[in-house]
């Protein structure tokens, strides 16, 4: 392993290296803010990082590095520079959601993800632009302005992680946590080129992430790979006294899914080692006519309507093709009610925001701005002044459909068509199908500023959002490029069943090889 | 157009928003297009449909009753735009003019 091909390494690499002495941690940050500078990061030119401090890195980098030279257990991510979503509280960084009502807040606090993190070896280097309280597809709504996406820099890289997905896809960091409440961590990972993945809801804790719509969110990670993704999630995953909302199901380890094999046949008999990081799991094997035997693929027809991009098709259609090569079966299914996730998704999202977004008045932390006219005034005020176009719509829509008199016919209607959206999942899943197959998003990513109708900005979502709405994980892996503009396919499976997602990603992977980037 | 200026103001007020008269009419506009896209759910029969105001899959695990004490590295002050005596300070709760427009 040499820290001169840095941009190519992934966190499996990096953190066995770091242990064995081969490499140091303070040369991994060292690369990872050489890199930011080079492609230009900052805000003058992509704008993907908002908050770094390469000093305090390294000092903690040559803390880590005083503790291995101890023989002490770093940990399964050692040494790995990790980014972070702005929205996710963290400590010596600021974190600012993206907008002016939290310009330099620092947390007192720190999320469990991220203490997840460092305790598994990990080194936060950065905190990443989104659009402000993860509310946008495009990272264009963040108070810093936009990010560029690294592939075309007139292009957004999605949201609302745009600055997540970014980092990963521009090489500042192998790996980066980002938060969905309807895809805004696989939407970015498909218009980056990257992999990103949404677990069961309640699969990470949720203690320390801002909140936008409680009963959506849920912290993701992007990695170049499908086994980063993996290895990042198993290290964040897993009950949390802090968040009521965390499930303590056990977390298996996800990197044994390259195996290509059903979890129980899935043994290895450095398991233990594999966890603490000694021992990688193998790569996945070349795959075969049997790699995926047994699995049935769901094809649902709602997510290739007649009028998807052509060309976003034939990529899906390939990668159908590859699935049925390694011996999946691949089945036409419906989920009817999908259509109707959109008006779901943008009644539910806004009204639980309208109220954890009221928190943000000017009196305990943020912005205050006070025009001495009383209290509600400086409400008021503060508010208007703190909060961002989308935001504020957004606001009044959940205020709106939570009101007197709107309340049954928009927020109970919407309620209620949620638990068919989630019942057809549960009717697939039950029926046979292990995973289903869509693309990630409509399109690929657009011109920075060519949408600015709210609604048809919504409909990035709208093969994204279902899996929100039912709770279940899902995974955008890279499936080819449209116009040298990168394709994201989507793996959906059960409640908890990330492993099953994780095998059918990786085998996806390693059955498109190169291919998965032209 | 299902929403008015008039709703604007009223939910402005509620969610404590200033929002002054061109944006009003703007957010009238925008308000109104989105939830047009919203009339589809009233199409479907959800007569004997629970609603689903979670989705935590089997349920969310009990803990003992017992407080967690926040664990902060910093103090109230290190963040808070106003304090005293460990208090937040904020506005008086009215003043003569926001008595005088309540008409109290």
């Amino acid at each position: 392993m040499s820290v001169d091909n840095y941009t190519q390494l992934g966190a499996a690499q990096i953190a066995p290296g770091v242990r064995a002495g081969k490499t140091s941690p303070a040369e991994m940050i060292r690369a990872s803010f050489k890199r930011a500078a080079d492609i230009g990061g900052g805000p003058d030119e992509l704008n993907i990082i908002l908050h770094a401090d390469e000093n305090a890195s390294l000092e903690e980098a040559e803390q880590m590095q005083a503790r291995i030279q101890s023989g002490t257990d770093i940990g399964v991510l050692a040494g790995v520079p990790v980014a972070i979503k702005d929205n996710i509280a963290s400590l010596g960084l600021p974190t600012t959601c993206g907008s002016k009502i939290l310009r330099g807040y620092v947390s007192p606090f720190e999320a469990t993800a991220v203490a997840r993190l460092r305790a598994n070896g990990a080194l936060i280097v950065a905190k990443t632009n989104m659009d402000e309280f993860a509310m946008g597809s495009s990272t264009e709504n963040s108070a810093y302005g936009p990010t560029r996406n690294p592939l075309d820099v007139r292009c957004v890289p999605g949201g609302s992680s745009g600055g997540s997905a970014a980092a990963v896809a521009a090489g500042i960091t192998p790996i980066a946590l980002g938060s969905e409440t309807g895809g805004s961590v696989r939407q970015p990972a498909a218009f980056c080129g990257v992999v990103g993945v949404k677990p069961s809801y309640g699969r990470v804790s949720r203690y320390g992430l801002v909140a936008f719509a409680s009963s959506l969110d849920q912290i993701g990670v992007l990695g170049r790979t499908v086994d980063d993704a993996a290895l990042g999630l198993e290290s964040i995953a897993g009950f949390d006294k802090l968040d009521s909302t965390s499930s303590d199901a056990d977390v298996p380890i996800y990197r044994l899914a390259a195996l290509g094999k059903p979890a129980p046949e899935a043994r290895n008999p450095d398991t233990e080692a594999i966890r603490i990081g000694r021992s990688p799991v193998p790569l996945p094997p070349p795959p075969g006519p049997t790699t995926l035997e047994g699995v049935v693929i769901g094809k649902p027809k709602e997510y290739f309507p007649d009028s998807l991009d052509p060309d976003i098709r034939r990529m899906c259609d390939r990668a159908l093709d590859r699935f049925r090569s390694m011996g999946a079966t691949v089945r036409e299914i419906s989920l009817p009610r999908s259509p109707l996730a959109i008006p779901v998704y943008y009644i539910l999202a806004p009204a639980e925001a309208s109220s954890n977004l009221a928190r943000f008045d000017g009196v305990r932390y943020g912005l205050r701005v006070d025009p001495g006219k009383g209290l509600k005034a400086m409400y008021e005020a503060t508010r208007s002044e703190g909060f961002g176009p989308e935001v504020t719509r957004r606001i009044l829509l959940g205020t709106y459909v939570l009101s007197a008199g709107y309340y049954d016919a928009y927020y109970k209607k919407a309620q209620a068509v949620r638990t068919l959206i989630a019942d057809d999942f549960r009717a697939v899943f039950t029926s046979g199908v292990h995973a289903i197959f869509t693309p990630t998003t409509p399109t690929t990513a657009f011109p920075i500023g060519a949408i600015s109708d709210p609604y048809e900005m919504y409909l990035n979502d709208i093969f994204t959002v279902t899996a929100n709405l039912a709770g279940v994980p899902a995974i955008s892996v890279p499936i080819g490029r449209v116009r040298r503009l990168p394709v994201g396919g989507q793996i959906i499976t059960a409640h908890f069943d990330e492993y099953a997602m994780f095998r059918v990603a990786y085998a996806l992977e390693a059955g498109l090889g190169a291919e998965a980037h032209q | 157009m299902p929403v008015t200026r008039e709703d604007v103001l009223h939910i402005a007020e509620l969610a404590r928003l200033g929002v002054d008269a061109p944006r009003a009419d703007e957010l009238t506009k925008e308000l109104s297009a989105i939830l047009s896209h919203m009339e589809v759910l009233s199409q479907v029969d959800t007569a004997t449909v629970p609603t689903t105001a979670g989705v935590a899959a089997g349920g969310t695990p009990l803990r003992p009753d017992v407080g967690v004490p926040a664990l902060m590295s910093g103090t109230l002050a290190s963040f808070a735009p106003k304090m005293r005596d460990g208090f937040f300070i904020v506005p008086r709760l009215a003043t003569h003019e926001d008595s005088s427009e309540s008409g109290a």
